[in-house]
């Protein structure tokens, strides 16, 4: 009979135990998230109700809802992807389709590496000095979302690349084969089939942006505003920034108020992470390669 | 004549390139498709540029490197005698980085080799979405929870008088963190090939053995990158330490200590400083500075990642 020898036993004791400490640790790091998603829903479900979410904030913002707080956050974030979005696909499809192996493709990609690093604040800055000073657009939501717009792009470039690249090769050939032209390859096959995966990158940039708040801190975002916004040279209120607004700035908001509003700012996320995980998933289980 | 089809797309493009058939209009999308490609170079020279310009009268006004950099008198708007000196902020940035990387970059390290070596392909895939969800939460979320759930757990915990302080922003910060920490760490463990692995265990290594003395040593470019990206990470994190930190201008003497960062500097003062002023021009220098850190920090992981590739 063969019987391991002490030492080997002695091993695969070690092995389990660490086995069982590193799920303790990975399994104590999630732990938070968990705990803080039901705290927050724990203490801001007292205050969200239909009337906290159609209401303009009303005394001082001590009362009311946080309705314009939200459309705020649409506006800026539609136009942020409205402009991001376009322009992140094509810039991917520049690298992935046509860039050749040199020096520039490579200085291109330390560029959006850096463009993905930048601090937020940093873009913020940017956002004040290029589009709210010098283009003359002043504190305004059209400003906020260009800002937005630059700080999503590397993300959508990056999550389109991928994509882009995962497209077999043969597929192209065999397009180029019938005599389709390059833009026409791309236009007919490359596009259709990395659809499901710009589509899923575009979600989670709009996931990203609703939450952002430094970057949209001094180009168009305001701490109250009376009214809805006409039009996208006006100033808005978004969500992030009401709550920053309303857990720090204001002096005597009920406990439930900030709770809520962050409730439902990560409700808004985490909806939004939750279709584009959706998505991913679907359309992996009907990819044809 | 007989074409091998390996050849033919090459030979298709040619033949289209000879024959010059190229419509007016795609070569115009072409051109386009190209500026698109560019942009992303044009906007971060755009951004170094503004920042640049904003702050230029700044730089070559009353700065001095000595005081910016060596002082800790941070007084913008001092009737008596304004000073610039970034000292006390950067002092701030580097103790709550340094602190959230202690915390985070050893159990985000050994949270990817659990995900990438010990775990089964369903639990991989739910941790994943867990990353994935957990790196959504905005950082306005995580400064409030800093203010209404960490600040007094820590008064509690360690009985002292305030909870917003430097130990607050890097729990924050490192909660922050992990999850990048991790995903680039797994990949970079996943990486290392399958092979290594099999050689390691038909040698009768255990998985310990495998993990310090294979996998460790062959992803450790990767996993260093993964570190360095959490550090730009709380470099460059605003909100959540503008509310975590206490918000008081020092050189903190211990973690329990408020402080403030360079970053919640510029977002709690360029809305007061009149623009165009030196106070307004001085934020943008502060700016500068953290561009150039993050540009650094970002330079060093790609250069780690990609030096292991090859």
């Amino acid at each position: 009979m063969f019987r391991p020898s002490n030492h080997l036993i002695l091993k695969e004791i070690k092995e389990k135990k660490l086995k069982n400490l590193l799920s303790t640790i990975t399994f104590f790091l999630f732990l938070p998230a968990l705990i803080i998603i039901l705290w927050l829903f724990f203490q801001g479900s007292s205050a969200l109700s239909i009337d906290f979410l159609f209401m303009d904030p009303i005394e001082g913002m001590t009362a009311g809802g946080i309705f314009p707080a939200i459309v705020g956050t649409f506006w800026l974030v539609i136009i942020s992807v409205l402009v991001s979005c376009p322009l992140g696909v094509i810039a991917a499809i520049y690298l992935s389709e046509y860039a050749k192996d040199n020096n520039l493709t490579r200085i291109i990609r330390l560029a959006i590496l850096n463009l993905a690093g930048v601090p937020s604040i940093v873009h913020a800055l940017f956002g004040l000095g290029a589009f709210v000073l010098f283009l003359k657009m002043g504190t305004s939501i059209l400003a906020a979302s260009l800002t937005l717009a630059v700080m999503n792009l590397p993300v959508i470039i990056t999550s389109t690349l991928e994509s882009l690249k995962a497209v077999p090769h043969s597929y192209r050939e065999a397009s180029w084969n019938v005599g389709a032209s390059k833009l026409q390859t791309i236009r007919y096959i490359v596009l259709p089939n990395s659809i499901p995966g710009i589509l899923t990158g575009v979600v989670f940039s709009v996931g990203r942006s609703a939450g952002e708040t430094a970057a949209i801190l001094f180009t168009g975002v305001a701490f109250y505003l009376p009214f809805l916004p006409q039009s996208v040279f006006d100033q808005c209120m978004a969500l992030s920034m009401h709550l920053f607004t309303i857990s720090t700035q204001v002096v005597g908001v009920p406990d439930a108020y900030p709770y809520a509003t962050a409730l439902v700012l990560i409700l808004l996320i985490l909806s939004m992470n939750s279709i584009a995980v959706a998505l991913r998933s679907y359309f992996r289980t009907r990819r044809k390669w | 004549m007989e074409i091998k089809l390996s050849e033919s797309p090459q030979l298709a493009m040619e033949w289209r390139k000879k024959k010059g058939n190229k419509p007016t209009g795609e070569r115009i999308i072409e051109a386009f498709i190209k500026i698109a490609g560019l942009s992303s170079i044009l906007l971060i020279a755009a951004i170094l540029f503004f920042i640049l310009k904003e702050s230029y009268p700044f730089l070559v006004g009353s700065f001095d490197f000595k005081e910016f950099f060596f002082s800790k008198e941070w007084y913008p708007a001092s009737v008596v005698k304004i000073r610039y000196g970034v000292l006390a902020l950067l002092c701030g940035t580097i103790m709550v980085t340094a602190l959230s990387m202690l915390i985070a970059v050893p159990l985000g390290l050994a949270c990817a080799f659990y995900i990438s070596e010990f775990c089964g392909p369903r639990l991989r895939e739910t941790y994943k979405i867990l990353i994935e969800f957990l790196a959504a939460i905005p950082s306005v979320v995580w400064g409030f929870i800093a203010i209404m759930m960490i600040n007094p757990t820590i008064i509690k915990l360690f009985n002292v008088p305030i909870g917003l302080n430097i130990l607050n922003a890097s729990i924050i910060l490192a909660l922050m963190s992990l999850p990048l920490i991790i995903s680039v760490g797994e990949d970079a463990l996943r990486a290392v090939p399958e092979t290594y692995r099999e050689a390691a265990e038909a040698l009768g290594a255990t998985k310990w053995e495998i993990a310090t003395k294979v996998l460790l040593p062959a992803a450790k470019n990767g996993l260093m990158a993964a570190s360095l990206l959490g550090v730009g990470r709380a470099l460059g994190e605003t909100m959540a330490v503008l509310m975590a930190t206490g918000h008081s201008i020092q050189i903190p003497h211990s973690i329990f200590e408020p402080g403030r960062t360079l970053t919640a500097t510029i977002a709690a003062e360029l809305g007061e400083s009149p623009k165009g002023g030196e106070h307004y021009q001085a934020l943008f220098a502060i700016g500068l500075v953290l561009f150039c850190l993050s540009f650094i920090v970002n330079l060093t992981a790609d250069i780690l990642i990609r030096g292991k590739r090859q």
